[in-house]
């Protein structure tokens, strides 16, 4: 028995497909599924984290509906997976904010950006507000650095904290001691399959999304969208250094690094989560958790946003509505930051997390000591 | 929108593995071609929608093959396994043109995998489906779309228009009217009749009844019947056929592989009356699965149960359907109502013929019975660890032999023993030409794809001439 209907449904489909075993060469879930006979409520979670949707194998599967087998692999890890991002929220108060997620993603990015719109106008006159600034450190007219860093650093461990608590509790929950994280090889393989999106290929032709057409645009709009965000990051990064190391402050000339990351990282960040929402507009309902659309939704727009209010600064930030971009960017940003571990984001972390573990199986399985 | 007004060049009636290997050749070599799919889109390529791998014969390992598996090895397989009844003249062309499939079938997109999980004995004979046989389907109906190739599902041919063994149209069920397609040849790739359960009767009888179906419920055979009621010549018993043991509890129809059981070797296999009726150890499980759907179909109300215990109960792959368990011979009798003293007699019998030997299923091992009747010649162990388990199982069968017989250019013979103007046949439809009886893993797909492609060429030109 396990603990959740869904949960009920995914060992009977592993049980299916465990006799059948035509998937395994798909992806990371059926060699991993191979590996037991019998499965706990960890294990099906462990193997909905690992399922990138790529959708292959319900196209290749003969049982898939409307045969009476009724064998929908993606869905149904889709809605366990969903489910265990919820279970493994902390603080657990907080895991409701999964349920209607694309709501509470919208209220806090709306309260986020009112919150730095009411405090710039509170703490200044209309003349700063709307004024022009130009040069080195226009920015902190409006909001000191100090205070900038002091806030989105706080809201960065923040994020940071519980998101290792939920990796603590998905851990817990497939039954690995903590210790096995620390596995080199096994972390190495991880980031280069995570990196590849190696998974996300139906076994190599691509994904399939509308119909069974396999096309690998999901995966190059994924890549767009996480190298986008990685090279914004660079460019936070480096920002922070200049500052503290090299005491030059922003805004900083269209041909210095930080700009010129995340300029490059900004165009991904545009390109990416708009073809990745084309393709999640168009993609089969079938192979969907759909009641938890809005939570996909949801990151993507605030990817999307982030850039957006972010490329809009960088090209207006000459003009008056600098003070007023400045307030919008910095409260997605924020609201991105503080609903990571209760939203989509966490779908990296934990599938991660679970491809080291397989990666740790896997040489395991070839007889490698770990 | 297909015109079905035109005059195809080849019209290839089915929709499997052979069926548009015939399709995919005709096109490449030029000719216009429809496929007439008798199912929905869903469940079409019929058994192919179920099969995990070919068998072709290579000189050398491969990525996927572990190792050579020769012309001359394969011909002595498929001898073995058919006891000599097969076409050797078809039967070793086929063996020669398997060779080329490997490669021709990957260029018309199919990939392929090393062997599954639990299959390693067959990991150098056979190519296994990246992601089995519906992948394999999908990528082929890809190819052919790409190539132009119109195709129509739910498309019933009522009727065959063939005058003096020569093919002139079909009769095509399109809602409420019927429409006449007309086409300079024809490739018949509609498989066996194993789903017409009424005309599986009339060789089997009642037990048919009891036949379970292993795919979908559209493989009824109406093409063959057309064509050998229109002058083709048959081939074949109409009683042979593949069939496997499976598990009782499958769906009458398109259970597939997943309700097969592979763990004969490990314990014993009883009728309903208790009593053993085959040597179950009698040689590596892949060689002789295939006999054992017409061992149960001969037990009395065709049903035999898999009886083993817990010391082999992780031995094998799992299985859909769990085993039966009870703690005592007796009990798991009761369970099946089996008379639990004449099924605790053959278990008690059996252990005391056990000699002693050392176990190893890769091999044929030396655990053995004597003084039994039959004896379990290989992998015998005592039953005496509780709990017991029992699968029930029934005939399973996959596809039947009786078909049209066909040249090696894959055209029809007619009655009088003259070729066909411009009628082939590929696939399960003919492959009684080259299994007269048993059956070898993978090579419904061998007979599909070697004969679909050389049907298809062949089909093509003739259409040009």
């Amino acid at each position: 028995m396990h603990g959740t209907k869904i949960l009920e449904e995914a060992d009977r489909l592993m049980t299916v497909c465990n006799s059948c075993r035509y998937c395994e060469g798909l992806c990371a879930v059926f060699p991993a599924m191979e590996m037991r006979r019998a499965f706990s409520d960890g294990d099906l979670n462990y193997f909905a984290n690992l399922c990138h949707g790529c959708g292959a194998c319900y196209t290749d599967c003969q049982f898939s509906p409307p045969h009476e087998f009724n064998v929908n692999v993606p869905q149904t890890l889709a809605i366990a997976r969903a489910d265990s991002y919820a279970a493994y929220a902390w603080p657990r108060a907080f895991s409701g904010l999964f349920a209607r997620n694309g709501l509470s993603i919208s209220i806090i990015a709306a309260l986020s950006v009112a919150a730095f719109i009411f405090g710039f106008a509170a703490f200044h006159d209309r003349q700063v507000l709307f004024g022009i600034h130009t040069g080195p450190g226009a920015f902190y007219k409006l909001m000191p650095h100090n205070a900038m860093a002091a806030l989105f650093g706080a809201a960065f461990l923040y994020a940071i904290v519980a998101l290792v608590m939920g990796v603590r509790a998905f851990w817990r929950d497939i039954g690995e001691p903590v210790g096995m994280l620390v596995d080199p090889p096994s972390i190495w393989q991880a980031i280069k399959d995570a990196g590849q999106l190696r998974y996300l290929d139906g076994g190599g032709v691509g994904c399939v999304n509308e119909d069974e057409r396999p096309s690998d645009l999901r995966k190059i709009h994924h890549h767009l969208t996480f190298y986008g965000f990685g090279l914004c990051f660079a460019s936070t990064s480096v920002a922070t250094a200049y500052h503290y190391f090299w005491a030059r402050e922003a805004p900083y000339p269209w041909w210095d690094l930080p700009v010129v990351l995340g300029t490059l990282g900004g165009i991904g960040l545009l390109i990416g989560p708009a073809g990745l929402l084309a393709e999640k507009w168009k993609r089969d309902p079938v192979l969907v958790d759909q009641a938890r659309m809005g939570m996909d939704v949801a990151f993507i727009v605030m990817l999307f946003m982030t850039s957006l209010t972010g490329m809009a600064l960088l090209f207006l930030r000459d003009t008056a509505a600098m003070g007023a971009l400045l307030a919008l960017h910095l409260g997605v940003v924020f609201s991105l930051f503080i609903t990571m571990p209760y939203g989509k984001f966490v779908h990296g972390i934990y599938r991660f997390v679970a491809l080291v573990r397989y990666a740790k199986e896997r040489r395991m399985m070839a007889g490698h000591p770990v | 929108m297909v015109d079905l007004k035109r005059r195809f060049d080849v019209l290839v009636i089915g929709g499997g593995n052979a069926a548009l290997c015939a399709a995919i050749s005709a096109r490449r070599a030029g000719a216009s071609v429809l496929v007439l799919e008798g199912a929905p889109k869903f469940y079409r390529g019929g058994n192919t929608r179920h099969t995990r791998n070919m068998r072709c014969a290579h000189d050398a390992a491969t990525d996927i093959l572990t190792g050579p598996y020769t012309e001359q090895e394969f011909w002595e397989d498929l001898q073995r396994v058919t006891g000599g009844e097969t076409d050797e003249e078809l039967a070793r062309h086929m063996i020669a043109e398997s060779k080329d499939i490997l490669g021709w079938i990957v260029e018309q997109g199919v990939r392929w995998q090393p062997s599954l999980g639990g299959t390693l004995s067959l990991g150098r004979t056979n190519s296994f489906f990246l992601g089995g046989g519906r992948a394999m389907l999908n990528a082929l109906y890809l190819t052919a779309e790409k190539l132009g190739i119109d195709i129509l599902y739910d498309a019933e041919v009522l009727d065959l228009d063939i005058q003096d063994g020569m093919f002139l149209s079909a009769t095509l069920k399109r809602g409420d009217a019927d429409v006449s397609v007309r086409a300079s040849t024809l490739v018949a790739a509609a498989g066996g009749f194993e789903a017409n359960i009424e005309w599986l009767k009339q060789y089997w009888g009642d037990a048919a009844d009891n036949f379970l179906i292993r795919g979908t419920p559209y493989n009824r055979g109406s093409i063959l019947k057309m064509l050998l009621d229109k002058g083709v010549q048959d081939v074949g018993d109409p009683t042979q056929c593949h069939a496997v043991a499976i598990d009782a509890r499958a769906p009458k129809f398109d259970g597939g592989i997943i309700t097969r059981h592979d763990s004969v070797v490990f314990g014993i296999v009883v009728n309903k009356h208790s009593a053993r009726f085959y040597d179950e150890g009698e040689d590596i499980w892949p060689k002789r699965y295939a006999i054992w759907g017409r061992l149960v179909a001969a037990q009395p109300d065709q049903i035999a149960y898999i009886i083993f215990d817990a010391s082999v109960r992780n031995s094998f792959m799992p299985t859909l359907f769990p085993p039966i368990e009870a703690p005592t011979i007796g009990e798991l009798a009761e369970k099946f109502e089996l008379d639990p003293a004449t099924l605790e007699k053959t278990i008690a019998g059996f252990n005391a013929a056990v000699r002693p030997g050392t176990f190893d299923h890769t091999i044929l091992d030396d655990c053995r019975t004597e003084g039994l009747t039959p004896p379990k010649t290989h992998w015998a162990r005592k039953i005496e660890t509780p709990p017991y388990y029992a699968y029930p199982v029934r005939p399973g069968i996959t596809f039947t032999y009786l078909g049209t017989r066909v040249n090696k250019q894959s055209r029809m013979l007619m009655k009088d023993g003259k070729p066909s103007a411009n009628m082939f046949a590929a696939g399960e439809i003919m492959a009684g030409n080259v299994l007269g009886k048993g059956y070898a893993a993978g090579i419904g797909m061998t007979i599909g794809s070697v004969f679909g492609r050389i049907a298809g060429r062949e089909a093509a030109q003739n259409a040009r001439n």
